[in-house]
């Protein structure tokens, strides 16, 4: 059973020869390879002479004369052949020499298997292989890497450059770098890494400030996007893939971060200039490389934002120009219809930038609203932007109106106007103008078509709430049940012979909180009106007792037989003008005090019919002294002369001029509504600071409208007054609320 | 000119039998005795100057008692004497009234009354009495029912009277402030207690620390705007 006992010398021989017949092969000398004999051989020394005891236990040794050798070796051989080259060749023989260091490693791993197991098992050592690897990085690497580095850099640089580099090479080359951190990828980090980096920034500093000064924005652009690209690659190709966003970094920040002023503002090509001339191409790639950088993103967004606004006011300078030229009344109305247009326009237009250049990003999105919210809250040669949306959907929506539009593109525009209303900051103001024209619109029925009146209500609902169009709605409804309540008034005449008037009546009941306020006048009706009137309220008293009938003849029409000489006309007037007229029956001549005293109107009013009857298109009266305006000694007569091709025309009476009352009234509304905002945000936090009152106040008011602050404050103070709420003691900046 | 009072309180209650008294009880009485009659002079001060009809001092005895301070009826003393009275009602004084301020401050002659002047004013002007005395000068002019305001005209004056020695230059360009500005008509407790805190804390004239978006009141505000207006 006694093995023959393996002395050390003769180990240690069979050791070396076996080393030296690996690095023979490795070296590519004429040396034929190992047969199993041999192997067998030395592999089963070992292995006995790892089993043998003390005293001829020499596994320390044999330990040790490995570890001499592969010094031996590296330091011989491998270091000088290595050192001798220089550049791309020195990188060959590193790459070469690395792979064949592995190469032997693993044999002698395998041959002297044992030796490994059983000194690792016993004494913690490090294994042959890392033992191994140890040498060559403390002894190669750490004496090549630098100029190793340089090297690889130099090669990147050139194939940045454009020639065509060695690629496999490099990637072997960074391969050894990462290998050699033995599990940790600081040495390729550090020693590789850090000065590629650097390297990296350098050139493309370089390269950027060049291009920067020579190139257009799309050009510079173009570079960019190209160079970022061939980077990515560059990773895919021989980089370590954990490069891929530092690098990326590095060079986007000398490209794109640097000059990102200077390449944005590029007077003749920058990215105002690009937006001017709709280079939707350029501003896409402009989206696409600032998409990662924040800092960048946000100032395309910016000036996408003061291009629109530019824009926007633009066209309302062309209309406030165009309105306040010599042209007359009519032209200065069609200003303000074509620069609604023109907004819609120029929303669609950029709303597409937003969803195609910009790919949707929150931050456009945000610079679109923000731009229209300027645009759409300027005011035109005195209208407010919320006066002239609602003059244009008027048109749209009357049957004489400017817009000859198909139902399909009515329905878009009102979609459109919906819109456009969410960045009118006054939205109570647009509310209130649109009942008054509404109203007229019913009432007059000019209404183009009821089905479209009841689709902006819809729509305006869906984007404001209910609230917003309840009494719109109200108004719509009150016609409707007008017809109704019509057609049984006409039942109840014909069964009361007694109740018949003697003139053809329809009246329109209104619910008094749906529509505008209408002052009632005292009106002196003419004998045969009055009549009427007693017989509605007659009917309407046998329908219901609970409800008190307001007259407002100002919004009343009468279809009048004006028998002048020539033929017999039939006049549409309003019923003032018909109460003009009638008079006319009974005198042939009546000064302007005479008509005064008969009827019982305003100055203002009186004026205003006189003009449409005597001074305007149709002259139905002839005044003396025949001057364009009326005064209080003129006087009037039936002009008998009068003719007109049409059977049948209508004598216009300009409507009285709102804007003020809409004015005052939304005015008186918020007084109420900033109040009822303040009481309501008090109750519930019944505590609270002066700036978080204010600011509460104006989100919950922002739905309709933009609160003055000062307007809020003195709310704040008539509360106190009227001990709704105190100034705390303590803190003057702090607010009571008192039960 | 002092008038006997018709009728006069008759000594103690007769419910103790006085003749085993201890030293102390001596003491006691004695001090009670002094003070029953220190009230009786005030009572008898009250009734000199007060209305026969009415049981109270009115404007014209008001008047007579200062020509006898020798303190003009408009002087911001007199106010501080109703603020020590805690009176209620401008112009008037009733005994309960007189009796709580002549008592505090150990006055029962004219004379006396007068000297207490100062001592008083010196009082008033410590910083933890003067709000309390500023704040009542308000509610004192505050004559009908149900009045929360005071019209400019008055309150012009009562700016000058109480606050004029202490914040001269802030008085007199809000005065003239108020009496060119047409937004309000009155001012309410809570803008004039502002006007105190605004004299303390903001620095004049050059209105460095005013923030109009703290909650001052809004005719501050719109002081401040025109003061700075005028200095630009």
């Amino acid at each position: 059973m006694n093995r023959k006992i393996i002395g050390l010398e003769e180990g240690l021989g069979y050791m070396q020869d076996g080393i030296t017949k690996i690095e023979r092969i490795l070296e590519g000398r004429p040396e034929p390879p190992f047969n199993s004999e041999e192997y067998m051989k030395l592999y089963t020394t070992i292995y006995n002479m790892c089993l043998q005891t003390p005293p001829d236990d020499h596994t320390q040794q044999l330990y040790d004369k490995y570890r001499q050798a592969i010094q031996g070796y590296i330091t011989s051989t491998v270091l000088p052949s290595i050192r001798a080259k220089h550049d791309e060749f020195m990188l060959k023989e590193l790459v070469k020499r690395w792979a064949n260091h592995k190469v032997m490693l693993r044999w002698l791993s395998h041959l002297f298997y044992y030796l490994d197991r059983h000194l690792i098992a016993c004494r913690s050592l490090p294994s042959l292989k890392e033992v191994g690897l140890l040498y060559f990085r403390d002894l190669v690497y750490r004496d090549v890497h630098v100029k190793v580095r340089d090297a690889v850099i130099t090669l990147i640089d050139k194939e940045r450059e454009g020639e065509q580099v060695d690629r496999a090479l490099l990637k072997n080359v960074l391969d050894f770098f990462v290998e050699i951190g033995m599990g940790q990828m600081n040495r390729y980090e550090e020693d590789f890494e850090a000065h590629m980096l650097q390297d990296t920034g350098a050139y493309y500093s370089r390269k950027a400030s060049n291009w920067i000064l020579e190139d257009s924005c799309p050009d510079y652009m173009l570079k960019s996007e190209e160079c970022l690209k061939k980077e990515r690659d560059r990773v895919g190709h021989y980089l370590h893939s954990s490069s891929e966003t530092k690098l990326s970094e590095r060079a986007q920040h000398e490209l794109l971060v640097t000059h990102v002023n200077q390449l944005l503002d590029k007077e003749h090509s920058g990215c105002r200039v690009l937006l001017r001339d709709d280079k939707v191409e350029d501003l896409s790639r402009m989206y696409r490389l600032y998409s990662k950088i924040p800092l960048g993103l946000k100032l395309v967004a910016d000036i996408f934002k003061q291009h629109i606004t530019a824009e926007g006011i633009a066209l309302v300078q062309q209309a406030e120009d165009a309105a306040s030229s010599k042209a007359s009344n009519a032209a200065a109305g069609v200003q303000e219809q074509v620069l609604i247009r023109k907004i819609i326009e120029l929303h669609d237009k950029y709303v597409e930038y937003v969803t195609d250049c910009f790919e949707n990003h929150a931050l456009f999105h945000k610079a679109l609203e923000e731009a229209f919210e300027v645009v759409c809250n300027e005011t035109v040669a005195g209208s407010s932007s919320a006066e002239l949306l609602t003059t244009f959907c008027d048109n749209v929506l009357k049957k004489s109106g400017s817009e000859k539009l198909s139902d399909e593109a009515i329905e878009e525009t009102l979609e459109k106007v919906v819109k456009l209303l969410a960045y009118i900051s006054d939205k109570d103001l647009f509310a209130e103008f649109y009942r008054k024209r509404l109203a007229r619109r019913l009432l007059f029925d000019r209404s183009a078509n009821d089905d479209r009146e009841r689709s902006i209500l819809t729509k305006l609902k869906q984007q404001r709430g209910g609230q917003f169009t309840s009494k719109m709605e109200g108004m719509v409804t009150d016609l409707t049940l007008a017809r109704e309540n019509q057609a049984n008034f006409e039942d109840y005449l014909r069964s009361n012979s007694a109740a018949r008037p003697g003139i053809d009546l329809t009246v329109t009941v209104l619910t008094t909180g749906f529509w505008p306020s209408y002052k009632s006048s005292d009106l002196n009706l003419p004998a045969e009106m009055v009549k009427c009137v007693e017989v509605f309220k007659g009917f309407y008293e046998t329908k219901t007792k609970h409800r008190k009938l307001t007259w407002i003849y100002s919004l009343g029409t009468c279809h009048i037989s004006g028998k002048f000489e020539q033929k017999t006309i039939e006049l549409i007037v309003s019923t003032y003008q018909a109460a003009v007229l009638l008079l006319f029956n009974a005198s042939d001549r009546l000064s302007y005090s005479e008509i005064m005293a008969q009827l019982n109107l305003t100055h203002d009013d009186l004026v205003r019919l006189l003009h449409s009857l005597s001074c305007a298109k149709y002259q139905i009266l002839s005044k003396e002294p025949n001057t364009k305006t009326i005064s209080q000694s003129d006087y009037f007569k039936f002009n008998s002369k009068f003719t007109d091709k049409l059977r049948r025309i209508k004598i216009p009476l300009p409507p009285v001029d709102e804007r003020k009352q809409v004015v005052d009234d939304v005015g008186k509304q918020r007084r109420y509504a900033i109040d009822a905002a303040i009481v309501r945000v008090m109750k519930s936090r019944k505590v609270l600071g002066y700036q978080q009152l204010v600011s509460e106040c104006v989100e919950q008011l922002s739905r309709m409208f933009k609160p003055d602050i000062k307007a809020i404050k003195k709310q704040i103070e008539d509360l106190i007054t009227r001990e709704y709420l105190e100034r705390d003691k303590e803190n003057a900046n702090m607010f009571k609320y008192l039960a | 000119m002092m008038r006997r009072s018709a009728s006069k309180k008759t000594g103690q209650p007769n419910s103790t039998n006085p003749i085993t008294y201890s030293p102390s009880d001596l003491f006691r009485t004695a001090s009670s005795k002094a003070s029953s009659k220190e009230m009786e002079r005030i009572d008898n001060l009250f009734y000199a100057y007060a209305n026969r009809s009415s049981g109270m001092i009115d404007p014209e005895g008001i008047e007579t008692l200062c020509s006898d301070m020798e303190v003009d009826h408009t002087d911001v003393r007199i106010l501080m004497l109703a603020w020590k009275m805690r009176a209620e009602k401008q112009g008037y004084f009733i005994l309960e009234e007189w009796r709580r301020g002549l008592k505090a401050l150990r006055a029962d002659t004219v004379s006396k009354l007068r000297k207490a002047l100062p001592e008083l004013e010196k009082e008033i002007r410590r910083p933890s009495n003067f709000v309390d005395f500023y704040s009542y000068s308000f509610r004192y002019c505050l004559t009908e029912e149900k009045q929360k305001s005071i019209d400019i005209e008055s309150i012009c004056q009562l700016l000058d009277l109480v606050l004029g020695s202490q914040f001269r230059a802030q008085v007199d360009y809000f005065i003239d402030y108020l009496k060119i500005q047409s937004d309000y008509k009155v001012i309410n407790m809570d803008q004039w207690m502002g006007f105190f805190r605004f004299c303390n804390e903001i620095s004049f004239p050059d209105l460095n620390n005013y923030n109009p978006d703290l909650a001052w009141p809004l005719v501050l505000d719109n002081f401040v705007e025109w003061m700075q207006a005028k200095q630009s």
